[in-house]
């Protein structure tokens, strides 16, 4: 009777623990992904600002690229941008002052929506942005619409700077190309090495060494990632910089050295199981036909394996592209839109690490990120998921 | 006549384990000699002696001379993979490589360089009518090999064996994992072969010793307690033991 009740105890605590985690996983990937979906709901405009030109200006849309642009001052006439042929003038409150002296402005600055109105209105090539609550009453301009981000337009653009004023740059392109970059040239170095390494293990190595060997590869896994980055900032920067004379070492090659390190042990355990697990039968067949060892293990082994090794490798890709201590530290942080390895960039989880404490909470900026954390998901998942279809084949096989 | 193959006083030890105690051993060419005893009685060691498969396990150590067509082959400056080629092998369970058909007829020719097709297409085409599988798999050489039946299998893998010309074919009970039929199929074809080859062949089937082979080595705890013609062995056996495990007494 008592042991009946402990073990429905027991039982119950286990199919708890079993949804409960379940659950939170869900949970997280809902939150992420509402906290992300906000972003496509928000135009680029700083919030609770207005943007507007002058009644007679023929302009009645600016896409984000454009007003940069203009804010840049790199854009100077309407007509580059289709309107009228005249200069660009920029109105903002702070200039208040030189168009109208404090008596006009009113005393706590309470006339200041009558001198906005009569300034838009009596200056035809002004664009003008100011808070919402400075809104003249009869206001006399044209109130410029944005379109809404939209998921294309996040995806492709290439400028990442959402905490420009007055409009917010979130093209995420450069950084997802930066992290892809960076982790498949990780993967490139990593994997003919990790490869060697497990065949050396499995198939050469004897007994002895390989219960030295093993462990101390199995160790290069629990290093903290922060201490890898350590290594990178003092060993591989300078090495990288000397060696291709650059002005800054800290580029997406370097990431790349470090994380293929980092996927070593990764690569090396899953590829050697995958090799080990080819059938004694399968080896002797091969040597009892003449083959060498060497003609053994690329012609039947390594084929045998491949699912296995394949796995090993995207594995790896996954445990690159999620990394971001390494990434934050030794790639530069700079987001450039680049496909060069020599120049400084800035992978997605380095950015979300860097930026998230400086975003206010629920703006564009913080929804930016969390859609970038978004896609950063769907990544790994397409790898995870990936990976389960290659072990799912190798078991059928 | 000099034997096609023999053994001097050879000794085999795994680790302090003396797994093989002096067996003189000779057979001639174009016979097909059966190794029989209880389980761990040093058969199939003594069957790996012939195309060293024993260098794989670590600890074992082969004294004494193992002579083919003459040439002693227990040798440490052998070319162990040139004479696994002249020394084919067959397993006790099927062991087809994951590939096509054709390819793993094709593996041990590959393996010895011959890569063009029209010579590759000739010999896999041979080997398998003398493995008696070419009618049944002709149109599907493409198709892989894990794809067909055990005992298609197990023929496939004699193919595979015979595709590199050996003159040696050394078999360990390899139809322990086949169906009635399938076995029938592979004794046949091993009487056939005989005509071309030199053959050793493992077995616990007692009838299939009596059925398929011209000499019976009788082994017993490392040692070779009884070797003669199979008629012999099996209808006068000379060394009680022999009697007591052919007549199904012990083993």
């Amino acid at each position: 009777m008592f042991k009946k009740i402990i073990n429905k105890i027991i039982e119950g605590f286990i199919k708890t623990s079993g949804w409960v985690s379940s659950i939170i996983v869900l949970l997280i990937i809902i939150f992420l992904f509402k906290e992300a979906s906000g972003l496509f709901n928000k135009t680029p405009l700083e919030e609770g600002y207005m943007l507007v030109v002058n009644k007679k200006n023929p302009i009645d849309k600016l896409n984000p690229d454009q007003l940069k642009n203009i804010f840049d001052r790199d854009s100077t006439s309407w007509k580059t941008l289709g309107g009228m042929n005249a200069d660009i003038e920029i109105f903002t409150v702070e200039d208040i002052s030189t168009f109208y002296n404090d008596s006009m402005i009113g005393e706590n600055m309470s006339n200041l929506p009558w001198c906005i109105n009569d300034h838009i209105s009596k200056t035809e090539n002004v664009i003008s942005y100011f808070p919402e609550k400075y809104l003249p009453k009869n206001f006399e301009g044209k109130i410029l619409h944005l379109d809404k981000i939209s998921v294309y337009q996040f995806l492709k653009n290439k400028i990442w700077l959402p905490s420009a004023r007055p409009v917010s740059q979130v093209g995420a392109m450069p950084l997802i190309i930066s992290t892809l970059l960076v982790s498949l040239v990780a993967i490139l170095i990593a994997l003919p090495i990790g490869l060697a390494a497990a065949i050396y293990l499995a198939e050469v190595a004897d007994s002895r060494i390989r219960t030295i060997l093993k462990p101390v590869i199995e160790l290069l896994a629990g290093i903290p990632s922060v201490v890898y980055g350590f290594f990178g900032l003092v060993i591989i920067v300078p090495f990288v910089q000397k060696i291709f004379n650059l002005p800054v070492g800290e580029t997406g090659l370097t990431g790349s050295i470090i994380l293929a390190i980092m996927a070593l042990p990764t690569i090396i355990t899953v590829a050697e199981d995958a090799l080990r697990s080819v059938p004694k039968a399968m080896k002797e067949a091969s040597l009892a036909l003449g083959a060498t060892h060497w003609q053994t293990i690329y012609k039947v082994m390594i084929p045998y394996a491949s699912s296995g090794i394949t796995a090993a490798a995207i594995l790896g890709i996954g445990r690159a592209i999620g990394e971001t201590m390494v990434a934050l530290m030794v790639t530069g942080n700079a987001n450039n839109f680049t496909f060069s390895l020599l120049k400084p960039i800035r992978t997605i989880p380095a950015t979300i690490a860097a930026e998230l404490g400086e975003a206010s909470y629920g703006g564009l900026h913080f929804k930016a990120l969390f859609a970038l954390g978004c896609i950063l998901f769907l990544i790994t998942l397409m790898i995870n998921v990936y990976v389960e279809y290659l072990s799912g084949k190798k078991q059928t096989k | 006549m000099t034997p096609k193959i023999e053994t001097k006083n050879l000794q085999l030890y795994y680790g302090a384990h003396h797994a093989l105690k002096g067996i003189d051993f000779s057979a001639n060419a174009n016979t097909v000699t059966a190794l029989i005893g209880p389980s761990g009685c040093g058969k199939s060691t003594f069957l790996r002696c012939f195309n060293r498969m024993n260098d794989l396990i670590d600890g074992c150590d082969v004294e004494g001379q193992i002579l083919i067509d003459g040439m002693n082959i227990n040798d440490r400056y052998l070319n162990v993979d040139e004479l696994r080629k002249k020394v084919g092998m067959v397993f006790q369970k099927p062991n087809p490589f994951p590939k096509s058909i054709f390819e793993n007829v094709a593996y041990g020719l590959r393996i010895n360089g011959i890569n063009e097709k029209k010579i590759l297409e000739e010999k896999v085409e041979k080997a398998l009518k003398q493995a008696a599988l070419w009618e049944e798999v002709k149109d599907n050489l493409k198709k892989s090999a894990m794809s067909i039946s055990g005992g298609q299998q197990q023929r496939l893998c004699i193919a595979r064996a015979l595709a590199v010309e050996p003159s040696l074919v050394l078999m360990d009970e390899p139809t322990s994992a086949l169906d009635p039929i399938s076995t029938s199929k592979v004794e046949e074809l091993i009487y056939q072969l005989k005509e071309k080859y030199t053959i050793l062949i493992v077995t616990h089937n007692m009838q299939q010793a009596a059925r398929v082979s011209d000499k019976t080595a009788f082994f017993y705890i490392g040692e070779m307690i009884e070797y003669n013609d199979t008629t012999e062995i099996f209808t006068n056996p000379k060394i009680e033991r022999t009697q007591n495990y052919i007549t199904g007494r012990f083993g």
